[in-house]
């Protein structure tokens, strides 16, 4: 359903142009839930924000495509965008309070959103926010709609933002870390909430994160990026269960373990990201890889379909 | 049996919140409430839970940067709880501290030598000879470059930044070093570089660690003892690798089973346990046990009576009426 190709984000700034995203393609199928997953910097957020027809800035340069339902989405006005976004594509951000306005109760913001779009009274609109609050196992309903989102805990007002996002039924719905504020047992609820929706409303999901715990939970598919490209796609359990990108494989290896022998020492990458202004070429994990030999000082191409890898030590 | 480096006994903490003229004049916030705990020398204990447990409040307390409302910290053989600002001083070179936040707890304007040299300057008469040489040597043994020195904490990543404070926490060397979730806002692939750092200088330097953090995965690495919070409390203290295998208050339980782990083979043999609803806030705590309004096994007598942190077992405290002992949790 959204087909994203050669998508390449650059931001002009004062020290140089900055590829945050770098020539990424993937695809995202009616129903599933994809993951994608880097570390800051990555280029996670920025593309899927691409996608959704958020970057404004005048210093950005957007090229390749965004095919959603078989529609060119880039180059569609801000106008046609804004029909899209709410009603077919949705997104929930990390700071659930960044996508609260503080003067407005939720109630309000949620008929708000849902008026928008449909042309329905106040009232039902109301309404309908009780219920979507009730589908995300906000207790009280009828009374949290009159409350204010500085009188909600984290949890709660993530669960608001759902709510909303879920308001018009959503093909597409675009997550990005949305459990990485929240402490562990109230991620937990928010992640069987994630599936419960999938499940129920059919809605295709992006889930952003870094948390590979995560990842692992809830994923169907998933994407592996670094500095601003895919090096490694496939499904979740052939991620995990057999990686073959050096990075992926280094970034497993790199968690501490929450059972079993607990290593004297974890396995560190050395260094740390590149810095993506005026990158020099050729694979940017390089520096940091192990497996590393003369032929990566070029561009590793993400070569495969289902599973692919971007890694000439791999693909050789 | 060794003394203890650092003794805990009933330590509380109450902040005050709003003024009379606020809705429902000022309140009572209890961050901490009647913590006892002791930490060996060399050991690194663990403090785990979830926002608004306590566990930074207990951090911060441990340093003197907050005082006490009640109870007493001893540290060797004196107390901290209670000694003058002028008689702490001397103490603060054997108590260091590390925040979460390096691009928070740096000063921007200054030069990676002047940040390190800050503690040996207010600390020391060394001479300015004597501590450039010591920054150097700081400077290598956390793993940065000699022409790092004169850099800005700007030029630096979030790693570097962090081995910086830690550059700043070890330079007069301190026998007590508080880590308040040290690797929380770093990539996992930094964060382990983070973590093996901590190890080596804690063998290298006999250092003894009150380690903080929300990160089971990572508490579990660095940690011999544990002790997990809940609402200002411990509800539950023991040995590292116990904690973890057989936990034995409902709360832990959850805890653990709550982490995501990356691991699909393991992920289907987990048993999960989801709580209902948020932790309470701590300006109108649950009655009897503050556990129990999210607690799958609660019954009538925790809503009244609140548990006490006993011992149960070898090494092991327990805060509860009906704590699951001997079974295994994987």
């Amino acid at each position: 359903m959204l087909r994203v190709r050669d998508l390449t984000v650059s931001f002009r700034t004062e020290q140089g142009v900055v590829r945050a995203v770098d020539g990424v393609s993937f695809d995202v199928a009616e129903g599933e839930l994809l993951g994608v997953v880097g570390e800051s910097g990555s280029g996670k957020t920025v593309s899927l924000l691409a996608v959704m027809g958020l970057i404004t800035d005048p210093n950005a340069t957007i090229t390749g495509s965004i095919s959603y339902r078989g529609r060119e989405l880039l180059g569609l006005s801000a106008k046609e965008m804004r029909k899209l976004r709410g009603k077919e594509v949705a997104m929930i951000f990390q700071d659930p309070m960044t996508a609260l306005t503080p003067v407005y109760t939720v109630g309000w913001q949620i008929a708000e959103q849902i008026r928008a779009h449909e042309n329905v009274s106040q009232a039902a609109a109301l309404q309908r926010a009780v219920d979507l609050l009730a589908e995300v196992n906000i207790p009280n309903p009828r009374e949290a709609v009159n409350r204010y989102p500085h009188q909600l805990s984290g949890g709660m007002r993530q669960r608001v933002v759902i709510a909303m996002a879920l308001s018009c039924n959503p093909a597409l719905l675009v997550a990005d870390e949305p459990t990485t504020a929240l402490d562990v047992t109230v991620q937990a609820q928010i992640l069987d909430l994630v599936r419960k929706l999938q499940k129920n409303h059919g809605s295709a999901i992006v889930f952003i994160t870094h948390d590979m715990g995560v990842m692992a939970e809830i994923a169907d598919r998933m994407i592996v990026m670094y500095a601003g490209r895919v090096v490694e796609r496939g499904r979740k359990e052939d991620l995990f269960l057999s990686p073959r990108h050096p990075y992926t494989k280094a970034l497993l290896d790199s968690i501490p373990p929450l059972s079993g022998e607990k290593p004297r020492r974890l396995k560190a990458i050395p260094g740390s990201p590149p810095n993506l202004v005026n990158r020099p070429p050729g694979c940017a994990f390089a520096p940091r890889c192990r497996q590393r030999f003369e032929k990566c000082d070029a561009e590793p191409m993400l070569i495969g379909e289902k599973r692919a890898v971007a890694c000439f030590a791999v693909n050789a | 049996m060794t003394t203890p480096l650092l003794d805990l006994r009933d330590v509380s903490k109450r902040f005050m919140v709003g003024t009379r003229f606020s809705a429902g004049g000022k309140k009572v916030v209890h961050a901490l409430d009647s913590v006892s705990l002791s930490v060996m020398p060399g050991e690194t204990m663990g403090l785990v839970g979830e926002s608004g447990c306590g566990k930074s409040t207990l951090g911060r307390c441990i340093t003197r940067l907050y005082t006490l409302t009640s109870g007493t910290i001893r540290f060797g053989d004196t107390d901290i709880s209670t000694i003058s600002e002028r008689r702490m001083r001397p103490m603060r070179r054997r108590i260091q501290m590390v925040f979460q936040d390096p691009y928070a707890s740096l000063n921007p304007r200054r030069r990676v030598q002047d940040l390190i040299a800050e503690p040996l300057r207010v600390h020391t008469s060394m001479s300015t000879a004597a501590i450039a040489k010591r920054v150097a040597e700081l400077l290598e043994i956390v793993g940065l470059k000699p022409d790092h020195a004169m850099r800005f904490p700007h030029e630096f990543s979030g790693g570097q930044r962090q081995r910086i404070g830690i550059a700043r926490a070890i330079a007069l060397n301190p026998e007590l070093i508080v880590l308040d979730e040290p690797v929380s806002a770093l990539d996992v692939s930094v964060q382990a570089q983070i973590v093996n750092l901590l190890a080596d200088l804690q063998e290298q330097l006999k250092l003894t660690y009150v380690f903080i953090a929300h990160d089971l995965s990572v508490v579990r690495q660095v940690s011999n003892r544990i002790a997990v919070m809940y609402l200002g409390s411990i509800v539950e203290l023991g040995a590292a690798e116990d904690i973890f295998t057989k936990p034995a208050h409902p709360y832990t339980q959850a805890l653990i089973s709550a982490v995501p782990v990356p691991d699909i083979a393991k992920q289907s043999q987990r048993n999960r346990i989801v709580l209902s609803g948020d932790v309470p806030s701590p300006i109108n705590p649950p009655s009897g046990c503050r556990f129990h309004t999210r607690c799958p096994i609660a019954r009538d007598q925790c809503r009244v009576e609140r548990p006490v942190l006993e011992a149960r077992s070898m090494g092991r405290q327990v805060a509860c009426h009906f704590p699951v002992l001997g079974s295994d949790s994987q």
